[in-house]
């Protein structure tokens, strides 16, 4: 998969800044206000096929959340990726008009990450259930869970993590003890 | 919702001089329904037989795999995979492994990449098999389902004889595979290929001109293909509509570009193209097992990277470095580098895609399933209108979705 060159869509994507190259993949950084004029252009130049969209949590940055687009241009067999940055509690306007497929995506997005879009016919929880206060993907939702007072739910207490068989380390927090693997800098021999 | 491009059953829709007639009743089926195929929700509005507004509700097997999966190492994650489509555990491995190396940077050595072409096409064939097997017995037609079965036991025999398991393969590691392929493996796929294209043509027997099966797929749950695209239909699915994206193709990977195999496609967009899609799918995965065993390479298996990868069993028993290696592996991960990617597998449900955020270490920051069955079922609320309930089915099982997928 390679890149988009400035030179071929200078107008278009002037908006938007290039990030560096990685893997063949070009990624493309874009203000949230900018996106959705960005996006519907882009479909217009080939790009019909939203293959992916991910919200990212960068827990202690700000902005805290990033949206990632993959979108593939099949007649020209090209790949680029668009991402724009968010705060907590912000918006970001919806592309469910441009491509129907992002309209689960957003609602996904919403679900585990609380990434508002606005626009958004139907924003709903998606895999969760209506009423559910949480949203699990965040850094800070503990990998156990976290009990919820809704009594016509069956199962609403953390899971029973603790002293699990291939827990090494059984530190009370669960960031604490997991992930099992060290971050780069840790990293010894 | 539009019931224009979709209006197959408006006919029957009760109306006087235009306006609708009658009480609309709410249908809720699911989420433990035979035709659901799992624990997929349908809520529909009806008037009379006929389905006037649907509502998915999906979730239902929602495991957290994205969550559980920023809290491991690369590696770890890998049974996780078997989970995703369970129908086709193999493809699911090879497709987050081939991720994973992306994002590491990795070239497999040939005979890897061979191995897992054969993986590929097997779990294709496999879940193409239940997928035809399970549409067909939605349909009434049971005896398909006992055929497609004995077919898909040898497959599982086979796949039994090269993992050690039949559904939870975990076959691959990143920057390889657990073992190499095991003696009498590829003698025993070709006998497999070699009986299988018989059978092929008596599962079209059974199912091509059945009379009652044509006539209940038929221009039934028509999708034209940028309609599709639009709802990021992938596979058999989107194929079926006349596009003809197959991942494969169009961004190749493990060397696909050096097979001979034709990507079919429909032209109607319903049920029945959907399914003969599927049936010549099948065809050209035997086609593309057949040249993967006849150039299989000798050599290695695994990336060349001790530090990275995990060393091969016997070494670890019997040298030093080899078990350091193996130890840092385990415990810490691959040392990933700091970047972003995104890679697409053609699974047999479709484009199955990972986005990987990584922050450099041995686990990921960010893992996005792009889960072919999420997108392909999204479009069901804008499908389903204008159908009648009895064909509510026919369009499930000619979808060919897994939840587990679906909810991850």
């Amino acid at each position: 998969m390679s890149g988009l060159s400035r030179e071929g869509h200078g107008d278009l994507l002037s908006a938007a800044q290039k990030l560096s190259e990685f893997r063949g993949e070009t990624s493309w950084q874009v203000e949230k206000e900018k996106l959705p004029e960005l996006m519907a252009s882009l479909k217009t130049q080939g790009f019909t096929y939203l293959v992916d969209l991910a919200g990212v949590d960068h827990q202690g940055e700000d902005p805290r959340f990033e949206v990632v687009y993959e979108l593939c241009d099949l007649r020209r067999k090209k790949h680029i990726r668009i991402k724009t940055k968010v705060a907590e509690g912000d918006s970001v306007p919806t592309v469910s008009h441009v491509w129907k497929t992002a309209d689960w995506h957003e609602r996904e997005a919403w679900d585990m990450l609380g990434i508002r879009f606005a626009g958004h016919p139907d924003l709903r929880r998606i895999l969760m259930w209506d009423g559910y206060p949480h949203h699990p993907l965040r850094k800070d939702f503990p990998l156990a869970g976290l009990s919820t007072e809704m009594p016509d739910i069956a199962f609403t207490a953390a899971a029973p993590l603790e002293g699990g068989p291939f827990v090494t380390n059984t530190a009370s927090l669960a960031q604490d003890r997991e992930p099992r693997a060290h971050p780069a800098e840790e990293r010894s021999l | 919702m539009s019931t224009t491009a979709l209006d197959v059953g408006d006919t029957l829709a009760r109306t006087v001089g235009g306006a609708e007639v009658g009480e609309k009743l709410v249908l809720n089926i699911g989420p433990s329904h035979p035709s659901t195929h799992g624990v997929l929700r349908l809520i529909l509005e009806l008037d009379g037989e006929v389905v006037t507004r649907a509502d998915t509700d999906i979730g239902y097997l929602h495991r957290g795999d994205e969550k559980i999966a920023e809290n491991m190492t690369w590696n770890q994650f890998v049974p996780y995979t078997d989970r995703l489509d369970y129908l086709a555990p193999l493809a699911n491995n090879v497709a987050y492994a081939c991720a994973v190396e992306k994002l590491m940077g990795y070239e497999l050595p040939p005979r890897a990449k061979v191995t897992r072409v054969i993986c590929c096409e097997l779990a294709r064939i496999s879940a193409h098999l239940l997928g035809l097997g399970a549409f067909a017995m939605d349909l009434g037609a049971m005896t398909m389902f006992l055929y497609t079965f004995t077919e898909r036991e040898k497959i599982y025999n086979l796949i039994e004889f090269l993992t050690g398991a039949r559904f939870t393969t975990s076959f691959t590691r990143i920057g390889g595979q657990t073992r190499d392929l095991p003696a009498g493996f590829l003698e025993g796929v070709r006998e497999f290929v070699d009986q299988f294209d018989e059978k092929l043509l008596e599962f079209g027997k059974m199912l091509n001109r059945n009379r009652i099966f044509v006539d209940r797929t038929k221009d039934l749950g028509v999708i034209p293909a940028d309609v599709a695209l639009d709802f990021g239909l992938t596979g058999p699915n989107l194929r079926g509509s006349g596009n003809d994206y197959d991942v494969r193709k169009y961004f190749p990977y493990l060397g696909y570009e050096t097979y001979e195999f034709e990507v079919p496609v429909g032209s109607a967009g319903d049920c029945y193209d959907r399914f003969t899609v599927r049936m010549e799918e099948m065809r050209q995965s035997v086609l593309i097992i057949r040249q993967a065993i006849d150039r299989m390479p000798g050599g290695p298996w695994q990336v060349d990277d001790p530090k990275n990868v995990l060393p091969a069993k016997n070494k670890v028993l019997t040298k030093m470095e080899e078990l350091i290696h193996q130890f840092l592996v385990v415990t810490q991960g691959p040392d990933a580098p700091v970047g972003e990617v995104y890679f697409g597998a053609e699974n047999p449900k479709g484009e199955l895609g990972f986005y990987l955020n990584s922050r450099g270490g041995g686990v990921p920051h960010r893992l996005k399933i792009r889960a072919p069955s999420f997108c392909n079922l999204s479009i069901l609320n804008q499908l389903l209108p204008g159908h009648t309930v009895s064909d509510v089915p026919a369009i499930l099982g000619s979808f060919d979705f897994v939840m587990g997928e679906c909810d991850r």
